[in-house]
């Protein structure tokens, strides 16, 4: 077997060497580590050894010639011996050192930044998507595949060492420029840069002015009023509390129909914030798994909506509610004769006397207390460390508005009678018709009564207002056919429906919780006195 | 002239023993050394720094040692020393490859910077003359816990320029510290001669300076060698602190696998340097000592031959070193 | 509980250390009878004899050169050199040799030493007796390079230190031995060598300093919450290795960072925790990340009127930090 033998480097940064004299000859017996051939390089003269023993082969490499080290220079037939390859120094590893770790940014999806200067373009100018009829300045469109990054974004460039040590001479004036940090908060808050006042440097707006205008805004909505329009694009993780907002509607109807329908009194539960301060929740994925996996596309044709800041609020707490909470469902139907002969019995004297309409409602936000404080598991809130049974019965009371959803909270509600109850909530709705809800009005709820009968639904699943176990909805008062006694009579039904937290609660609770609920309303006395 | 055994230690002092025992040790160490060069010829080991033509004075020294009990800081021309201490063929052989169970460095270092923690061979680097204030260092730990171990320490003529040099006799002599300080003298820093290192005909004129004993001995003998270093200890075991050995060598080889001395040396002093080489003339001693036939030289040759060739196959077997242990042992634990 | 100076917690931290380990010794010019130039050292030959507290000759290559050795054969030698400004001739022994056993040997060997040295300025010391030269060490892996700010710190870290097993630089501050007090424990305590640590809270600007300057960053931190800002204060405490984590958390949540240090500022370790805060906290910037420190000269010059202006004193710092709060 015939082994080659290679030019070896003799010396560091050798390259190359020349065949200076053959010591041997083809034919001639070769013994391992005898010298066969003189080298010269720059570095050194050598005599090179065989690799191992045998005939001396054939001369690749003649006298005078220059290889390149690693070139064949000869062979070597091998005898008995196990030859040694003239192998080449395995060269030293070049391990590359860890790369410092690079931050991912914060939110992945493509949508564009919300540094905005220039209007965007759109079709017509639409009513934007949830604002009111007054047109705020200009929309930022929802961020689809078709939309163009705004120019401004590019614009938006760090001022590097123009503001190094020149206390920060050379910021671009006015809102073009965005650090990353205010970029960030911006995506994160659906805000567009344009409606913040910069107090940095040349008018820039620096990342606690975005701070404020979140929390200002956030406040604002809470109270129900319109907020101007805009919302940047990305869906991401918010630090501050969103709004959530216990939609009585079916899934996937028209909380959009306020657009095409704005006299449709929607059934609105307007959002009233965490009852409690929400630890980061998990930030909603562009893609939720709630949501069709293919991303709507505006096409030609289509009408493309702006979103306005109170809609996204919404459409996040939703999404939010249902993937926190296991929804189940419950109903029971409600034979309300005795409660529709007491109102009856008592609204006009009622009426005169506090000067409000009695409707349903008190009557079934009294059963609904004292339902709650026999069962406090429905008074209650899901948290790792446990369940948290809320001393307090705080009850949201959602009230329907044209544009909005708002659950203004009657606090510590089990303390009222029916009558109590009937002002309370009337108080409240006006107020929160008005904008003049307060702080503790709008958060700290710890269940939701929501009265969908009033639009003339009969059977509804809203979503659970977080971080509540529960929410109840009170169906229209219907005039049925019922079977007593196995015969058909005519009574007025009421359904009770009733969404809970299946970590919560179980069927048989929620059972017997509703079951309270109607053994109340059906065995109320009439001859009570509410005034 | 052919001296008869029982003479032979009124002749040397020594016994003829250990006269045979030294002899091995050099031959061991001058076919390694051999052998490695030859892999560097042949390409497999990219770099080799030899100490052909210092094995007496390594060996007239090492034998005075207790290894583990002893210190040693040495340089890189201290192959026949490390192997008298106790390391072997097959660590030098696993240095030379670079392999991962070389017990001096692990393949981090190039091969000649021996190092054992079992055997107090103190880890030395490539900067030459660092190691001479540790020696100092180290027996001044020995003084302070008044333990009767010695160090030596070794260095070529060229690092007695060096600052540290100077700052590891000064100290040492301060303190009498328990020190024995080897220059191996070959007369070249690569290829700068000695009267361009020094004013000094000897590097042992030096000692003057530290008020220290300053001895030259013919480095090539390992008899002349083994007294000298001998005394040096005892002195040094005694509280008699440092002495400066100057001993006078041949550098057989060049300065390292990258250097080709016949572009400096004439021939003549090449040729000079080989009919000094010490394997040579020592065997020729012991030969007409009695002490050892060239039968028997034969013989341990072939042994130790046979020895070399199974650890160079074992190494060359061995594994590389693991690119995913790069980062380890920057910092320890203990 | 007792109030200390800065120097003689270091000095309680050998000597509490030197009478609970036999190993350990002290090592360098003038330490012995004189007690130290600047008195660290008082009080110690007469306790632990010659032996272990012992003058070296004048020789800085020797002096780590001998503590290495000492330190190979199972001493725990603390060097002490005199300024740091006469390190230099120690930096073979301290890069080529220190530094690198450990790695060198493949975890045979290792040196456990501690290299004490005064730095920094403000004393009318000129070139060669004020100069901060901690980045140079801070390149090199294998050393350790801490800096305390604080009598508490310096005690606990230079404990630590001496335990340590692998080289640590520690590095004292000329200024401070005498002027910052602090309280200090009374009973056996340790500090950590890699840890930062929030010297006072803050929301809007974070300053990363060490040493003299974190006093001087809060006096400045002071001013700033009269108005309004909000300025977190970071004692880096470990400038080799840097506690990548505290500095992040710190830089992330604040948004807009400044490294303040008096050394000089061209590749320094300000220079290093700002590439950290580039690469791991880019979009969490409000700012972009500023530094003060020396200018660039060769440290500060002798007469008053030249060293003040080379010194970071309250006034510029505060200047610097209101120029990136209004940013």
């Amino acid at each position: 077997m015939a082994l080659t033998v290679s030019m070896p480097q003799l010396g560091e940064s050798v390259t190359e060497g020349t065949i200076a004299r053959w010591l041997k000859q083809p034919g001639e017996p070769v013994a391992r580590y005898e010298s066969i051939v003189e080298v010269a390089s720059d570095k050194v003269n050598a005599e090179i050894p065989a690799p191992a023993d045998g005939t001396f082969g054939e001369i690749i490499a003649p006298e005078g010639s220059v290889i390149s080290v690693g070139q064949p220079i000869c062979t070597i037939e091998q005898g008995a011996a196990a030859p040694v390859p003239a192998a080449a120094p395995v060269a030293p590893v070049a391990t590359e050192p860890a790369t410092p770790a690079v931050p991912a940014p914060q939110a992945a999806s493509s949508a564009p930044a919300a540094a905005v200067n220039a209007p965007q373009p759109s079709p017509a100018q639409p009513v934007p998507f949830g604002s009111p009829s007054a047109q705020p300045a200009q929309p930022v469109p929802f961020g689809s595949p078709g939309t163009v990054l705004p120019a401004a974004a590019s614009e938006a460039s760090p001022v590097g060492t123009a503001a190094h040590g020149a206390n920060g001479a050379g910021v671009p004036a006015g809102h073009g420029h965005v650090t990353p940090a205010v970029r960030m908060l911006l995506r994160e808050h659906g805000v567009d840069v344009a409606e913040v006042a910069g107090s940095g440097i040349g008018g820039r707006v620096t990342k606690k002015d975005v701070l404020e205008y979140v929390q200002r805004r956030d406040a604002a909505a809470r109270a129900a009023g319109p907020a101007p329009a805009l919302a940047a694009a990305a869906p991401v993780a918010y630090p501050a509390p969103a709004p959530p907002a216990p939609g009585a509607l079916p899934a996937g109807a028209a909380a959009f129909a306020a657009a095409s329908a704005p006299s449709a009194g929607l059934p609105a539960s307007a959002p009233a914030p965490s009852p409690t301060p929400t630890p980061a929740p998990t930030p909603v994925p562009a893609g939720d798994t709630a949501f069709p996996a293919q991303p709507a596309v505006a096409e030609e044709g289509d009408q493309l909506l702006p979103m306005t800041s109170i809609r996204r609020a919404i459409a996040d707490h939703m999404v939010r509610s249902r993937q926190t909470s296991p929804h189940a469902w419950l109903m029971v139907e409600v034979d309300m004769s005795r409660v529709v002969r007491l109102r009856e019995r008592s609204r006009a004297a009622f009426k005169e006397r506090y000067g409000i309409s009695l409707t349903y409602l008190p009557f079934v936000a009294r059963a609904v207390v004292e339902a709650l404080q026999r069962r406090p598991t429905f008074n209650a809130q899901w948290s790792d460390a446990g369940l948290v049974l809320k001393h307090d019965i705080h009850l949201g009371i959602a009230v329907a508005l044209e544009e909005n959803l708002v659950v203004p909270v009657l606090r510590n509600a089990d303390r009222l009678s029916v009558a109590g109850l009937a002002q309370a909530m009337t108080d409240l709705g006006n107020r929160a018709r008005a904008n003049r809800l307060k702080l503790d009005e709008i958060q700290g709820g710890t269940f939701t009564l929501n009265n969908t009968g009033a639009l003339g639904a009969v059977m509804t699943q809203a979503i659970i207002n977080q971080p509540q176990a529960a929410i109840l909805t009170m169906d229209a008062v219907v005039k049925r056919p019922v079977v007593i006694d196995d015969m058909i009579a005519i009574r007025p039904i009421m359904n009770l429906g009733m969404s809970f937290d299946h970590r919560i609660n179980d069927g048989l609770q929620a059972a017997r919780f509703l079951q309270d609920v109607k053994g109340q309303l059906e065995g109320l006395d009439e001859s009570a006195t509410l005034l | 002239m052919v001296v008869a055994n029982r003479d032979v230690r009124g002749v040397t002092g020594i016994e003829a023993e250990t006269l045979r025992a030294m002899y091995r040790h050099m031959l061991r160490a001058r076919l390694l050394d051999e052998r490695i060069w030859l892999l560097n010829r042949q390409g497999v080991v990219p770099f080799w720094v030899s100490g052909m033509g210092q094995e007496a004075i390594q060996v007239g020294l090492g034998m005075h040692l207790r290894p583990g009990v002893d210190w040693v800081a040495p340089y890189y021309r201290d192959l026949a020393l490390s192997l008298v201490l106790g390391m072997t063929p097959r660590d030098h052989l696993l240095a030379a490859f670079a392999k991962a169970a070389d017990p001096n460095t692990g393949g981090r270092q190039m091969p000649a910077h021996y190092s054992s923690r079992r055997l107090n061979i103190v880890s030395s680097g490539s900067v030459v003359a660092t190691q001479l204030i540790h020696a100092t260092g180290v027996a001044l730990a020995s003084k302070i816990r008044g333990e009767d171990a010695v160090t030596v320490t070794t260095t070529g003529e060229g690092a007695t320029s060096e600052g540290d040099f100077h700052e590891a006799l000064n100290f040492a002599a301060i303190h009498h510290l328990p020190v024995v300080f080897v220059v191996e003298n070959n007369g070249l820093a690569i290829s700068v001669p000695a009267s361009k290192q020094m004013n000094t005909p000897d590097v042992a004129d030096r000692a003057a300076g530290y008020a220290i004993p300053g001895v030259v001995v013919d480095g090539s003998d390992p008899v002349a060698s083994y007294q000298q270093c001998g005394e040096a200890i005892a002195r040094a075991r005694a509280g008699q602190g440092p002495t400066l050995i100057d001993a006078k060598v041949q550098r057989l080889t060049s300065h390292s696998s990258d250097d080709d001395q016949r572009r400096y040396r004439t021939e003549e002093a090449l040729e000079t340097d080989r009919r000094s080489d010490c394997l040579v003339t020592y065997a020729r001693r012991l030969a007409e000592l009695g002490v050892l036939t060239s039968r028997a030289e034969a013989a341990m040759r072939a042994e130790l031959v046979a020895e070399l060739d199974l650890a160079t196959a074992e190494a060359e077997a061995a594994a590389d070193a693991d690119p995913a242990t790069i980062l380890l042992h920057v910092l320890g634990d203990a | 509980m007792a109030v200390r100076t800065y120097l003689e917690a270091i000095r309680e931290g050998m000597r509490d250390e030197m009478r609970r380990d036999d190993r350990v010794m002290v090592f360098g010019e003038d330490v012995g009878a004189k007690g130290g130039v600047f008195g660290v050292t008082e009080g110690l030959q007469r306790e632990f004899g010659e032996w272990r507290v012992m003058d070296s000759p004048l020789a800085e290559s020797c002096i780590v050169g001998v503590c290495i050795g000492a330190a190979l054969n199972g001493m725990r030698p603390i060097a002490e050199i005199q300024f740091q400004d006469f390190i230099l001739p120690a930096v073979d022994q301290i890069v080529s040799e220190a530094a690198k056993v450990r790695y060198r040997s493949n975890d045979d060997w290792h040196v456990p030493v501690v290299i004490r040295a005064p730095f920094g300025g403000g004393v009318h010391g000129a070139l060669y007796h004020s100069q901060s030269l901690e980045a140079m060490f801070c390149h090199v892996p294998g050393l350790r390079v801490v800096v305390p700010s604080n009598p508490y710190d310096a005690k606990g870290m230079l404990v630590t230190a001496i335990r340590d097993p692998d080289p640590v630089l520690y590095f004292e501050h000329k200024r401070a031995y005498r002027s910052v007090k602090g309280e200090v424990p009374d009973g056996e305590y340790t500090v950590p060598l890699d840890r930062a640590r929030v010297a006072r809270a803050g929301e809007d600007i974070v300053v990363f300093t060490y040493g003299l300057m974190v006093d001087t960053a809060l006096h400045a931190a002071e001013r700033l919450s009269v108005d309004g800002f909000s300025v977190e204060v970071v004692d880096l405490r470990s400038l080799r290795p840097l506690d990548r984590a505290s500095i992040v958390e710190s830089a992330r949540r604040c948004g807009k960072v400044l490294i303040a240090q008096e050394a000089n500022l061209a590749v320094s370790v300000s220079s290093e925790v700002a590439a950290i805060v580039a690469e791991e906290c880019f979009e969490y910037l409000d700012a972009p990340v500023m530094r003060i420190g020396g200018p660039e000269v060769p440290a500060m010059p002798f007469a008053k009127s030249l060293e003040d202006a080379y010194l970071v004193d309250v006034d510029k710092l505060e200047a610097k930090l209101r120029s990136l709060a209004e940013y």
